[in-house]
């Protein structure tokens, strides 16, 4: 009996790990879209982020570094899209269709030297706990800081867009950039600076793929992760929790797909490893039905061009 | 000092020269990028860009290539016109070539002259029905398309990897993943002995003909276009806007269908798993380096068909990973893009002198 209930702290404690790439890279977009910027390349800088953080951690062999240089990564390839569409006023949509493909080219190209070379083991924080208390010692702990960051990332998040006045100036802009601008908001920097932490966030969702979850260089490796991201912050209707449930759903949903393949349940692995592409566009489906509920929190001015004439 | 200001209209010239400077860009730096890699710059381009298509095989290899690029680039620029964001051709040309190549191996023992046209207007039709998948979502239920057509991509990718392993794997392949041979009268033409080149590149000319002729000429290329300006306009003028978004994404599903059906049923006359090399996703950068024109995107196909093969080089010559071509292929858009701000504005040089509001 007793493994049994420790089984399911383990399952339990394995979809909210694999959910942590999905909530950093998806608060990170959602602080961006809540501006009124829509970056579609989410999977370009996660990818970035998985490979510089893996790239650094084998040259530097320092964890740390690893962790800050591919939030810094991230940034940097924000801010190619940032400049793009806030300074040069491109089309959002195709600026991150193009940072997304670059981004997975360049990642190729950039770990074509490090397939292959084994991960270092991240410390895990509370390992004593883990295997102290039973069923709550899986679920809570012996995970790494990251996974902690990451499941406090939501409600620091609803804060800052709720509570503080420069949440509020954000959720403006993203509202309504033409009235922000003539109360005096630069809107432009505002923008900037949502558009490079949602940047460092995938950088961050991705090196913990990279470094953490399956510690090692895969080309591709995110598979979709990034995509998956952007389609949690509208399941989430641009609120900060929502995307904390959204993305244990789809956690739940890859392990269990994985568990299942695993027990040889006689379903092929191809519909089974499907099964979290479908649920995506099966919620998706559900939650935009309601167009009302939708628009109560979708910033009005997503994805358009501002431009203020000097 | 410079000053920028907002012009009153667009020339039409700087709008086909900016594709241009963004070639001139990405060269540029990519030769910068080459440099930093440890190799001579020049030569590097050299290898990517010239050596390929230096003599008839190469040149062969481009227009086998720049083919379901343009005819899927063509289909794109149908739904980019109109504001529908169809991200997921790769898997519209997947599911495309999976009905095809459905139809080919139940005539893996037949010859006849019919068996060709069958395959391709199934390759048509299968890439049609996916496409209209996000559409409908769209229509009735609101969803994002992008979102949509995007995960489709990963579902028809893993339904081909289940068919070509599982119940169409060739009985006496070794449990290879791959299915029969397709027979002679499946496959298209070859055009000119011993080059891959083949038929399918009229099927491209002939839909870029078409294309042309439906968004210059007819009533519905213009409702495309003006509901692409203003959706406002469209309704205001009373379009039909939901028959237009069906129709948009089944025009580019059946284009990307056929493409796919243009490669197993071209160079490569079997299914398995890697039908094609992100053809899909490379279009979209060829439908915006056209302009959405269907003479542009003849052109633009060429251009980037020729960083796939400079890629291929360039791994032979340089060791340099064939994803360097996709690096290119994200550089030509975002260059593209950044020089789209001189179409609306242009830069004053004023000077040194102090400039006053």
């Amino acid at each position: 009996m007793n493994i049994d209930i420790n089984f399911i702290g383990i399952l339990i404690g394995a979809i909210m790990a694999s959910s942590v790439p999905l909530i950093l890279a998806a608060s990170g977009e959602l602080i961006t879209e809540r501006s009124g910027v829509l970056n579609l390349g989410v999977e370009g800088m996660m990818i970035i982020g998985a490979i510089s953080g893996f790239a650094l951690m084998v040259i530097t062999d320092n964890l740390f570094l690893a962790i800050i240089g591919s939030m810094l990564s991230g940034l940097l390839l924000s801010f190619i899209f940032g400049f793009l569409t806030q300074s040069l006023l491109t089309n959002h949509v195709a600026s991150g269709l193009a940072l997304t493909i670059f981004g997975i080219g360049l990642s190729a190209m950039i770990g074509k030297d490090f397939v292959g070379i084994p991960g270092k083991e991240f410390p895990l924080l509370f390992v004593n706990l883990k295997e102290a208390i039973p069923l709550f010692g899986p679920i809570f702990f012996g995970h790494s800081v990251v996974f902690y960051f990451a499941f406090l990332l939501p409600f620091g998040t609803n804060y800052f867009l709720k509570k503080t006045k420069i949440g509020l100036i954000v959720r403006a802009v993203g509202d309504s950039p033409v009235s922000a601008a003539n109360q005096g908001i630069n809107v432009l920097l505002v923008r900037y600076c949502c558009i490079l932490y949602g940047g460092a966030m995938c950088g961050l969702g991705g090196a913990y793929l990279s470094l953490i979850y399956t510690p090692q260089w895969i080309e591709n490796m995110t598979a979709g992760r990034g995509w998956i991201a952007l389609a949690l912050v509208v399941f989430a209707t641009w609120s900060p929790l929502k995307v904390l449930v959204g993305a244990i759903i789809f956690g739940g949903i890859t392990i269990l797909q994985l568990h299942m393949q695993a027990m040889g349940i006689r379903i092929p692995v191809q519909f089974l490893s499907a099964l979290p592409y479908i649920m995506t566009i099966v919620v998706l489906v559900i939650i935009s039905r309601d167009s009302r509920k939708i628009k109560l929190n979708t910033p009005t001015s997503l994805g358009q061009i501002f431009y203020k004439e000097k | 000092m410079i000053k920028i200001e907002r012009r009153n209209e667009t020339s039409n010239l700087i709008y086909f020269l900016t594709p241009i400077l963004a070639i001139f860009l990405t060269l540029v730096t990519g030769a910068i990028i080459f440099y930093l890699l440890g190799f001579k710059p020049l030569e590097a381009l050299k290898f990517f860009f010239i050596t390929p298509i230096s003599d008839l095989y190469g040149l062969s290899e481009l227009l086998l290539k720049a083919t379901p690029l343009c005819l899927i680039a063509i289909g794109l620029s149908f739904c980019f016109k109109s504001n529908n964001w169809n991200i997921g051709a790769e898997g519209q040309l997947t599911f495309g070539g999976i009905v095809g190549g459905g139809v080919a191996l139940l005539f893996y023992n037949h010859e006849g002259f019919y068996v060709l046209p069958l395959i391709i207007l199934a390759g048509a039709f299968g890439g049609m029905v996916f496409a209209m998948i996000p559409a409908i979502l769209k229509i009735y239920f609101n969803t994002n398309e992008i979102l949509v057509s995007l995960m489709l991509v990963y579902v028809s990718k893993l339904l081909l990897d289940y068919l070509v392993v599982g119940p169409w794997s060739n009985p006496e392949g070794f449990n290879f993943p791959e299915t029969r041979q397709f027979s002679d009268s499946a496959r298209l033409p070859i055009l000119f002995e011993g080059l891959r080149i083949h038929a399918g590149i009229f099927i491209a000319l002939v839909s870029v003909f078409l294309a042309w002729v439906i968004l210059f000429k007819t009533y519905l290329g213009f409702q495309i276009k003006v509901s692409g300006l203003s959706l406002k306009t469209a309704k205001y003028a009373g379009f039909k806007g939901k028959t237009m978004i069906l129709l948009v994404f089944m025009v580019s599903g059946a284009c990307a269908g056929l493409a796919g059906v243009g490669e197993i049923t071209g160079p490569i006359g079997q299914l398995h798993r890697m039908i094609s090399p992100e053809y899909g996703f490379t279009a979209i950068i060829v439908a915006f380096l056209g302009r959405l024109n269907p003479i542009g995107i003849v052109f633009a196909s060429l251009i980037v068909a020729l960083t796939y093969l400079g890629a291929e080089t360039a791994q032979i010559f340089l060791q340099v990973p064939k994803y360097t071509g996709q690096v290119f292929q994200g550089m030509i858009l975002f260059f593209l893009l950044a020089s789209d701000f001189l179409l609306f504005f242009r830069i004053k040089f004023l000077g040194f002198k102090r400039y006053e509001y």
